[in-house]
């Protein structure tokens, strides 16, 4: 039974774990990401398994199945260490080839690694493929290099250091300092500073107090929560263990998605092993605290991500959200006092305790810190998860890392935060990333989730598109909200029929007043963002729809 | 339907309220329906009054209060998919199936439904039948597969 009870345990037992592995010994890390695996990895990853057999390499060279590696648009993926070399779209077929050549006889096969499209240049490693090369990749870099379901893989990588620094180095009032100077910022989508939430519920009254993961990221476009929890569940756990302690709470919560279920398993394997190694639980690591967590599901609604519709849906009921003059940091779940974070703000808090608030501050912009994810799809040459520095220009992300627009399209807009986001036009895009910078242009950075539209998109089609997916999501509680988007998709619904009138953009931003205003959660007072953000940079767009039933980028039928 | 399993998941959870979405939810993915005896019974064994059962059981698109058929089709159709065309993946699959989102056909070969976002947005147009994965689909390849199917 490895269970720790001091700093000092903890440490021999990494050294333990060092000590064990084989300098060079070759490995080969494939991606099991949701992506790659809907292109078939699994078959990949037994072709693997039974050519180690047939050549009986077994002992010899490690196999290992990961999180997500980001480069989603060119998978199945494959990663052979040391080397690092990367072959990207491989195939069952090319797996006898790289275990012959590649892993025993060091020699790159040409053919399977990345050319860029545009130079025709080829980079074997994955650190000179584009896409990689300036990402700066602390959250998710380490996930090609960790089996996800061993605890051991994340000690061996310094896992659980920042949990028995916090437990015995630092106070709770001293952690609660590190992060709220670290700047850092929710990721989720407010962008609300973590160590003022935190505060506020450290210092309100009651007992118990929770702290809750909300991994339901139910944008769609957003996937890099996912990707990371998936690849490196103890990283998220790690961060949630501090953030209890800080905050005093002895029980946890997981909220995510009941449709991932490679994330369920390994999620729940991670509780398991944090159990028995004494990092959950009764005295952990020996330190006289205790804490636990426990999963629950959402069962498909996107309101539940909604902070105090979420604590609706952990106490067992419907998920509706209440008006919060009372903040769910005072009062959540049973009234008590919950701090709820996404997955990527929790997963920030370990490299702020082992590297300090300086550290972390020198990383971004003024006033946003650190890295963020970036989950890129629609019109783009590369689909997948990016992380880069905050102020890293979008147009740097779309045309350095994105592979710029295919089939020789022009950009038209970029769109953030889904359904409750904003677009911005192309004329913006050295705009850098930042939660205040992007929120002034009416497009707030939201969960990170960054949408690229060429110039076959109709605008109009994508503000109907985004309310009738929110027609289907607002849980009906309030009138503006069920009824404000009912109007507006009807009127949208007509303009892109052809059966615009006069008036329409008018009655459309009165609407929009009422709901911003008086809809009872953040998502009813958010549901009219889109529609303002184009109406400002797209408004000619809707114009010639009502006037003359012109549709620009003849994609609604019916117009010419 | 498994009456046994059922039963084992509700003594699971007996007389624990709060756990009502958690065996809901295991009830649909055991039986992939909640006919009406069996929320009769959750609201019995974890003594939650019948109309919260059939709150939750009508207010998420997971639950269904019918029978499913032998295959299902899951049409993706977050932004990303849309954009890529997801929409004329969805019309010919309605177009051959004769059904809508959230029906089953009469003879319970395939039911539809349309999702939201499943993260992997580089496969666009993506469509899910059975838990198989079919990336960067168009119509006539969706008709194509379609066809295996008894």
């Amino acid at each position: 039974m490895p269970r720790i009870n001091s700093a000092a345990e903890l440490e021999t037992l990494r050294e333990g774990i060092l000590a064990k592995k084989v300098p060079d010994k070759p490995c080969i890390s494939i991606c099991a990401g949701i992506a790659c695996l809907g292109l078939g990895n699994g078959k990949v990853i037994s072709a693997f398994e039974d050519e180690l057999k047939k050549q009986s390499l077994e002992d010899k060279v490690e196999l290992r199945a990961t999180g997500c590696h980001g480069f989603c648009e060119k998978g199945p993926l494959v990663v052979i260490y040391p080397e690092e070399i990367c072959y990207v779209e491989v195939k069952p077929e090319d797996v006898p080839e790289i275990v012959a050549k590649t892993v025993v006889d060091k020699q790159v096969i040409d053919r399977l690694v990345y050319t860029d499209p545009a130079t025709g240049s080829k980079a074997a490693l994955q650190s000179e493929i584009p896409f990689y090369k300036n990402q700066m990749r602390l959250l998710i870099g380490n996930s090609p290099k960790i089996n996800p379901q061993s605890i051991e893989d994340y000690l061996a990588i310094g896992g659980y250091a920042a949990l028995a620094k916090a437990l015995f180095e630092m106070s709770p009032e001293e952690v609660l300092q590190e992060i709220k100077t670290a700047n850092l910022r929710g990721r989720g989508g407010g962008g609300f500073p973590a160590g003022s939430k935190w505060e506020t519920a450290r210092n309100a009254p009651g007992e118990p107090k929770y702290v809750i993961v909300n991994a339901h990221e139910g944008e769609p476009g957003a996937f890099m929560d996912r990707a990371l929890f998936t690849g490196n569940p103890h990283l998220v756990l790690e961060g949630l263990i501090i953030g209890a302690y800080t905050i005093g709470s002895s029980q946890g919560f997981i909220y995510t998605r009941h449709d991932t279920p490679v994330l369920r398993k390994n999620l729940d394997l991670a509780l398991e092993q944090a159990r028995e190694y004494g990092f959950l639980g009764k005295n952990i690591m020996g330190s006289g605290f205790d804490f636990d967590i426990e999963v629950h599901l959402d069962v498909g609604i996107f309101v539940s991500g909604e902070s105090s519709a979420l604590m609706r849906s952990i106490e067992g009921k419907a998920p509706e959200p209440r008006p919060k003059y009372i903040r769910t940091s005072v009062s959540g779940i049973w009234d008590k006092p919950s701090n709820l974070n996404n997955v990527e703000t929790w997963a920030n808090v370990p490299q702020i305790i082992n590297n300090g608030s300086a550290w972390y501050s020198s990383i971004g912009t003024e006033r946003s810190k650190g890295t963020k994810l970036i989950s890129l799809s629609g019109n783009i040459v590369n689909s997948g998860v990016v992380e880069i520095p905050m102020g890293t220009s979008l147009r740097e992300i779309i045309f350095d890392f994105g592979g710029g627009i295919p089939n020789g399209k022009k950009l038209k807009a970029i769109h953030f935060g889904g359904p409750m986001g904003g677009s911005i036009p192309e004329s913006l895009i050295d705009t850098p990333l930042d939660f205040d910078a992007l929120s002034k242009l009416g497009a707030s950075l939201g969960a990170g989730d960054m949408l690229v539209l060429d110039e076959d998109t109709c605008m109009v089609e994508i503000a109907r598109f985004f309310l009738e997916f929110l027609s289907g999501e607002s849980c009906g509680k309030c009138v503006p909200c069920r009824e404000g988007i009912r109007q507006m998709l009807g009127i949208l619904t007509r303009m892109t029929a052809g059966k615009g009138k006069e008036g329409d953009l008018e009655l459309l931003e009165e609407i929009s007043e009422v709901v911003g205003e008086a809809a009872l959660c953040s998502l009813g007072r958010s549901v009219q963002k889109p529609l303002l953000s184009m109406f400002k940079y797209f408004r000619d767009e809707f114009e010639a729809h009502i006037k003359e039933k012109k549709c620009p980028a003849q994609y609604c039928k019916g117009l010419s | 339907m498994n009456n046994e399993r059922i039963d084992h998941i509700l003594d699971e959870h007996q007389g624990n309220p709060g756990a009502l979405i958690q065996v809901m939810m295991e009830i649909q993915e055991e039986n992939h329906w909640l006919p009406r005896e069996v929320m009769v019974k959750i609201s019995e064994k974890l003594d939650v009054p019948l109309s919260r059962v059939l709150r939750i059981a009508t207010f998420y698109k997971t639950f269904s209060l019918t029978p499913k058929g032998r295959h299902k089709i899951h049409v993706c159709t977050g932004t990303a998919c849309q954009v890529r065309g997801a929409q004329q993946v969805l019309n010919e699959v309605q177009e051959l199936t004769g059904i809508k989102p959230g029906e089953t056909d009469p003879d319970l070969k395939f039911s539809l439904e349309t999702v939201n976002c499943q993260g992997c947005c580089s496969l666009g147009p993506m469509v899910e039948i059975d838990g198989e994965t079919h990336g960067k689909t168009s119509p006539a390849e969706i008709a194509d597969a379609l066809k295996k199917y008894e």
